[in-house]
């Protein structure tokens, strides 16, 4: 597990406070995200875990202001990039912080290049969207960005286009456009859940070492708490568009508090086994359109539900140093004055 | 892509035997024959029809016919029309440059207008732009090009006098002059106008709905995270995948286009290939028809070719070999 001794004076790269993310759905927006808040510090790796549908992807590309046009829209709450809030910038603007302060990369490799533009090209166009070089700069700076992730034979592959690459070779590609411009926060939306298990390690090994080279803070997103374990200084666990809990990773591996977080750990897949045997969570995550309105998310699923977690929303509170969780189990979950006295019941 | 090409090619040959066949066969099922369509049968001597029958081997068996008029015909002899009484293949090179610049010209009005209103319509889905294109190309499309021509004529040509009635070029005019050209293109115009608008609401519909669909892509959302500007995005991403499928449109209007003149040039009186078509169908030319009816052909097969081989240029994931 890697160091986590980063100092708590740093000031933050991102600030996200209080994010609503909704999309309208039959002329009526639902949230995604609600009420998410959380901060990346300089040179951190965060990561984002929690099951499919769970708002990961909406979260960040709130912060990248990359929600589908029209559909998806930032509701409520902040978002600041070193100090300032960049939530309610024009396109134009957040134009020049894309690439460059912020970069992301995606899930799909095998789609998210253009299939008819060279590698070369792609990778040319972040560096001059934010720079005045020449063309021919550009392109000696993407052949050496190629080799810096790990391409062989890239004063070729420049001008090859991406359906002669594998998968894993295009997460590559997708890293060092990320990368050309040294951000200062890579987004990093389940880059290895497409990949070979051999690749995966390959490519986060990539993002580790880049994120040390480079001093950059990375949001890693991912399902896999086994990814968290390996590289990540923080966790926040999400649940149905919320923060259910939020730890140091060794906090969280070695004093799990959600029933949720609980769950996933189980259902981290085990390489040392012949069999994959992945404990998978009974039920599925409400969609948008049917959030409960009052009570834990989390409820329906929850092996340790009570009844007031349908009545009562449970809050983020600190359990233990640097860890916080949103479960009624826990004294500061609860919104102040409603918990009920119990004689003799402990609630933990 | 040589090699391609030249396999293309010879595969042509089978399928241009076929159609001669049946292009053949067409012509003899037909009544009449070009002899009927020349004399009038009630008032020529039978013994002097005889004759010509004869003198033109139309009492041969048809596989003998066949044979002479293809083999004729691959030496460029498409045979004597029976009408203006020269040879087909001099009729037809003559009207060949008029068709060619008309179907040119149309097609780059057409594509000039779909590109311009697609792309428009594109970016801007469902808005009172985008329905203002759509209703403008629906009305084109229905508009029969005989009621559009007809219009045209009348109120560009007739009324503001601002084109030529009907013609390709003026006639006092020396060929090969500097006016020459320009009363050429001064003719083409109108027409190329009616034409082309009429093929336009297809491609711009189909363009529109390619670049939609193209804006959903994740290549998209990448472009966007690497904060290029989003006109950028549309003009350059999301243009260079939509014109992909417009290529094989390319290939299909080569000869569709040719087809379309026939109304259009007769109504303009124009002296293409679709007026000698025509022409030669009401004067039962079978020699100049059955030559177009193979030109035809063949222009439809090569401008299949040509898509095919637009599409290995245009699509790097496609490769001709
Ligand atoms: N374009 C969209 N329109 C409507 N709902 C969406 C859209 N994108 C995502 N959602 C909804 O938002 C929720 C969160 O999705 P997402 O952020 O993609 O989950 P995750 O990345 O955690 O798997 C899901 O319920 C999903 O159905
Ligand atoms: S609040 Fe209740 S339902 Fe929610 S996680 Fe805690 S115990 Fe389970
Ligand atoms: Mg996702």
């Amino acid at each position: 597990m890697s160091a986590k001794n980063t100092s708590i004076t740093q000031t933050p790269i991102l600030q996200v406070e209080n994010l609503q993310t909704g999309f309208k759905i039959d002329g009526d927006f639902h949230n995604a995200v609600e009420g998410v808040s959380f901060e990346v510090k300089r040179k951190q790796i965060v990561g984002v875990v929690g099951e499919s549908g769970c708002g990961k992807s909406v979260m960040s590309l709130s912060i990248m202001q990359l929600l589908p046009t029209g559909i998806g829209k930032i509701r409520g709450g902040e978002v600041k990039f070193e100090g300032k809030n960049i939530s309610s910038l024009s396109d134009k603007k957040m134009n020049n912080i894309r690439g460059k302060d912020i970069s992301m990369i995606f899930q799909e490799p095998m789609t998210s290049l253009n299939p008819v533009f060279t590698i070369g090209y792609q990778i040319e166009e972040v560096i001059l969207n934010h720079e005045k070089i020449s063309k021919k700069e550009a392109r000696l700076r993407s052949v050496s960005l190629l080799k810096s992730v790990g391409i062989p034979r890239a004063d070729k592959i420049v001008d090859e286009y991406p359906h002669q690459l594998s998968g894993g070779m295009r997460q590559r590609v997708m890293i060092a456009m990320a990368i050309a411009c040294q951000p200062k926060l890579l987004i990093a939306d389940e880059p290895t859940t497409a990949l070979d298990v051999t690749v995966q390690a390959q490519i986060l090994d990539l993002l580790k070492g880049i994120q040390e080279a480079n001093d950059m803070a990375i949001i890693l997103i991912t399902h896999d708490l086994g990814v968290v374990a390996e590289i990540c200084d923080e966790v926040l666990v999400m649940y149905a568009g919320k923060i259910v809990e939020k730890a140091t990773v060794d906090e969280l591996f070695n004093n799990p508090k959600h029933p949720y977080t609980d769950l996933l750990m189980k259902a981290i897949p085990r390489m040392d086994e012949d069999v994959e045997v992945l404990a998978t969570i009974d039920g599925l995550v409400p969609s948008v359109m049917n959030m409960p309105e009052v009570g834990c998310r989390f409820a329906n699923r929850c092996p340790s539900a009570m009844p007031e977690c349908l009545t009562v929303t449970p809050k983020l509170g600190e359990v233990a140093s640097h860890h916080e969780t949103a479960c009624l189990l826990y004294d500061e979950s609860w919104p102040e004055g409603t918990k009920p006295y119990r004689e003799g019941a402990s609630m933990a | 892509m040589l090699k391609y090409t030249i396999k293309r090619l010879l595969g042509t040959i089978p399928m241009l035997i076929l159609i001669s066949i049946v292009v053949f066969s067409l012509a003899k099922l037909m009544p009449g024959d070009s002899l009927s369509g020349e004399i009038d049968p009630l008032n020529t001597n039978p013994e002097y029809i005889e004759e010509m029958r004869e003198k033109l081997g139309y009492n041969e068996p048809l596989p003998v016919q066949y044979f002479n008029w293809i083999t004729g015909f691959v030496q460029g002899d498409f045979g004597k029309s029976t009408k203006y009484k020269t040879d087909v293949f001099d009729i037809i090179m003559e009207k060949v440059p008029n068709t060619l610049l008309l179907g040119v010209i149309s097609l780059i009005i057409t594509y000039i207008l779909a590109f311009a209103m697609g792309m428009y319509s594109g970016r801007r889905p469902y808005t009172i732009g985008d329905n203002a294109i759509a209703g403008i190309n629906y009305i084109m499309l229905a508009i029969p090009s005989f009621v559009a021509a007809v219009v045209a004529i009348y109120f560009f040509s007739f009324h503001l006098n601002w084109f030529p009635f009907g013609g390709s070029v003026d006639i006092l005019i020396e060929k090969g002059s500097f006016e020459y050209y320009i009363s050429k293109l001064h003719h083409v115009l109108l027409p190329a106008l009616v034409l082309g608008a009429m093929g336009t609401a297809s491609y711009t519909q189909f363009l529109r709905n390619d670049i939609i669909d193209n804006s959903r892509k994740d290549f998209v959302r990448t472009a966007r995270a690497k904060g290029t500007p989003i006109r950028k995005i549309y003009n350059v991403h999301i243009l260079r995948n939509s014109i992909i499928p417009l290529v094989t449109f390319l290939g299909f209007d080569f000869a569709a286009l040719i087809g379309g003149a026939i109304i259009t040039e007769t109504i303009f009186t124009y002296p293409g290939i679709g007026m000698l078509f025509l022409d030669s169908v009401t004067s039962r030319d079978y020699p100049t028809l059955m030559a177009l009816t193979m030109l035809l052909s063949f222009l439809t097969l090569a401008g299949n070719l040509i898509a095919d081989l637009l599409y290995g240029v245009v699509d790097p994931r496609i490769r001709l070999d």
